[in-house]
């Protein structure tokens, strides 16, 4: 009977190495399905931006994709809620990558999060193309450009793209409202960069708390400071708050608010009344082209809601991971990655976007002036193009890259 | 005797289960559930066994996670000293605000615990060496005794070790003359002091007993996930362990060991079955815990089975 016992034990505990093993032994694509996760928040404060979205993106892509190339190889999507809590984050992934066989991750909202996720990618050697998560150190400090993509947009280009282009339209002297932690310092710092190396003038900033509820002393000052641009450093409730803060106090009539992260979906939410003369960048508008269009009315069918960067983002990179295993006819990381870096990205979110070497997915991003009610012809018709920021322009070059992988191989 | 017998047997299952549950669920899983139900362990013994309801648990949890954090990666400490800076940080925060905050009562105390731990929270937010809210990422999780760590099978052992022995530890308290004193603290403060007790002293020594105990916890996570985030630190996190401690039974041994188990799985499994609907699940569970069973799952449980014995014996 002890024996019996002990016996059962040990080969419990000898299972799931069997397990794995066979599965290593099947065919090129590991268990003859390609599984892509959606990690991201459903549930909390960024679940706008992405969540749910993204999910349905992702999932017209893999549908897309079957329809028009056939693939011999079964693919699945599985999507989770990280809550914005790393850990939940990091285990979910963990769990996916070691028992669910999930090859590539996308979306990944929040900066922490995404660190996480990346730093497990990276252990368990998978892909992750994030479109969710802002903080330059994807690319930078915390870079793995063998498994991470930075895929849609970054705090750099955010902050870089209005700090260069509406410094350039002869709105030169700024004044900037910035969020008290890294997100915020990090958007000051590259937008002060970008509007003194184009010959424009910071006269002054101030800093709120995070989740602060009263930004009029703050909005005073800005307005005293007789700035002609006065950059919003924030975000998501912050951003809200301190626009319609902002439209109450008349500040809008004399200075053009820019909004360093803002996204239609912002927008939609605040109304045109209150953001109207709003400039920001984002890297999609869905009323860009007919692709655009005919793309994003088909999502707004799913998803009752027009898409954003994030969303559209997904969508462009599943599209692509996917094409990349069907020509390598395997989902080996090295070699997906690897292909995937040497196509250039054509579709209606990016325009010979191009994956460098640090990760990061460079590709034009859009300056946009929010329309006047008055100019706004159809529901969700929200941005005046101001001008179209070429991806080498928008985002960080790579001579200022800090990504260890990047550094080292300049020496050599 | 006899039921003594049985808790001892009682004993030896969960340990045997501990053991062999790594081929049976995700290691990884498990040893967060362990790390959370230590820290609703250390929590309970404040809240069930000395009656002080803390609402700024998780900042010694946070605290302790940054530390270590810190310790491992940029000091390059050992793994189990980095444990060890961690958990008395936690205890000398402990110190701290225990002896700020048990100069109130009741929710006067439960404020003063919320306050000075958010202050805490911002701290981090703002400190240079967490990462704001980045997280400090990437904390090697090292070597113990020439065996490698980074294999998840190790490392669970030593979590098991960890949450044993700190297990035992509080298990020790509460059955000590020491926890004698401070569930006479709970149950009549007035009294106890006209007993001649220092019961200032005696809850503060709980108090930065829990502390450190919560710190333990939050040193062995930032080792098991290698990172520590704001989130650890978060009044949300509070708020969760109270949850724990509640639905699994405030002042019974097992019960906040349930608690976590119930939420953290609950957490982890929901988030890709459910998506957005955790929160209100969360939420809906606690409503109910608190309208129907107040003495949590084991409080409800010990309950029915004491119903049940008396029954049989009438």
């Amino acid at each position: 009977m002890k024996r019996k016992l002990l016996a059962l034990t040990l080969s419990a505990l000898l299972l799931p190495a069997a397990g794995s093993a066979l599965a290593q032994a099947k065919g090129k694509i590991s268990g003859d399905v390609v599984k892509i996760g959606v990690l991201t928040d459903m549930s909390g404060v960024y679940s706008d931006l992405g969540g749910q979205g993204s999910v349905v993106a992702a999932q017209m892509a893999i549908d897309d994709f079957k329809a028009k190339y056939k693939p011999t190889f079964k693919i699945e999507l599985v999507s989770a809620d990280h809550q914005n809590k790393a850990d939940v984050g990091s285990n979910k992934i963990r769990e996916w990558y070691d028992t669910q066989g999930v090859d590539m991750v996308t979306d990944v909202l929040n900066s922490a999060v995404a660190l996480a996720v990346a730093k497990v990618t990276t252990e368990k050697n998978k892909i992750m193309l994030n479109a969710g998560a802002a903080s330059t150190r994807i690319t930078n400090e915390d870079c793995a450009p063998n498994n991470v993509v930075h895929y849609v947009y970054d705090t750099y280009a955010l902050a870089n793209g209005p700090g260069k282009a509406v410094t350039k339209l002869g709105k030169d002297t700024w004044f900037l409202l910035t969020a008290d932690y890294a997100f915020g310092h990090s958007l000051e710092k590259d937008t002060t960069n970008a509007v003194i190396a184009n010959g424009g003038k910071v006269v002054g900033n101030v800093r709120h708390p995070l989740n602060a509820s009263d930004f009029s002393s703050f909005l005073l000052q800005a307005q005293a400071s007789k700035a002609k641009v006065v950059g919003l450093a924030n975000a998501g409730g912050d951003t809200i708050n301190s626009i319609k803060a902002a439209n109450e106090f008349g500040l809008t009539k004399n200075q053009t608010l820019v909004g360093l992260l803002t996204t239609v979906v912002d927008i939609h939410a605040l109304g045109l009344q209150t953001t109207q003369g709003m400039m920001f960048t984002e890297g999609f508008y869905w009323n860009l082209n007919p692709e655009t269009r005919e793309w994003s009315r088909r999502f707004f069918a799913k998803h009752k809601k027009m898409p954003n960067m994030l969303p559209a983002g997904a969508y462009s990179a599943v599209t692509h991971y996917l094409k990349a295993v069907q020509a390598t006819g395997t989902d080996d990381t090295a070699t997906v990655m690897k292909k995937m870096k040497d196509t250039p990205i054509n579709d209606f979110f990016a325009k010979n976007g191009k994956i460098r070497d640090d990760g990061r997915m460079v590709h034009d991003m859009l300056l946009v002036e929010v329309k006047k009610p008055s100019e706004s012809k159809e529901p969700w018709d929200y941005y005046n193009i101001k001008q179209v920021i070429p991806g080498d322009q928008a985002f960080q070059p790579m001579a200022a890259s800090r990504c260890p992988a990047v550094l080292a191989a300049k020496k050599k | 005797m006899n039921s003594n017998r049985s808790v001892q047997i009682a004993y030896a299952i969960g340990l045997v289960l501990l053991l062999i549950a790594p081929s049976l669920i995700y290691p990884v899983l498990i040893m967060k559930v362990l790390c959370f139900a230590l820290f609703a362990c250390a929590f309970n013994l404040l809240l069930g066994y000395t009656g002080l309801l803390s609402f700024g648990h998780a900042v010694f949890l946070g605290s302790a996670a940054y530390i270590t954090g810190h310790a491992l990666k940029v000091w390059e400490l050992p793994t189990l000293l980095g444990i060890l800076v961690g958990t008395a940080g936690a205890a000398g925060l402990g110190w701290v605000i225990g002896s700020l905050a048990i100069r109130r009562q009741g929710i006067y105390f439960a404020m003063v615990t919320l306050a000075l731990s958010q202050m805490v929270y911002f701290f981090f937010l703002q400190a240079s060496f967490t990462g704001g809210e980045d997280g400090l990422q990437g904390v090697p999780r090292g070597t113990l005794f020439g065996l490698d760590l980074a294999d998840d099978t190790n490392l669970y052992y030593l979590v098991v070790a960890i949450f044993v022995g700190a297990f035992w530890l509080i298990q020790r308290t509460i059955h000590s003359p020491f926890g004698q004193i401070l569930k006479a603290i709970r149950e009549n403060e007035p009294r106890a002091i006209s007993l001649g007790y220092d019961v200032a002293k005696y809850k503060l020594l709980a108090f930065v007993l829990s502390a450190g105990l919560a710190g333990l916890a939050g040193a062995t996570k930032t080792v098991v996930f290698k990172f520590a985030t704001l989130t650890d630190a978060h009044w949300h996190t509070s708020g969760e362990v109270v949850l724990m401690t509640l639905l699994g039974g405030m002042g019974t041994v097992f019960g906040p060991v349930v608690g976590a188990t119930v939420i953290v799985s609950l957490q982890n499994e929901l988030a890709d079955k459910v998506g957005s609907l955790v929160t209100v699940i969360m939420g809906v569970i606690f409503v109910v815990c608190v309208l129907a069973f107040r003495r949590g799952i084991v409080g409800e449980s010990i309950a029915l089975y004491k119903r049940m014995i008396g029954e049989k014996t009438r």
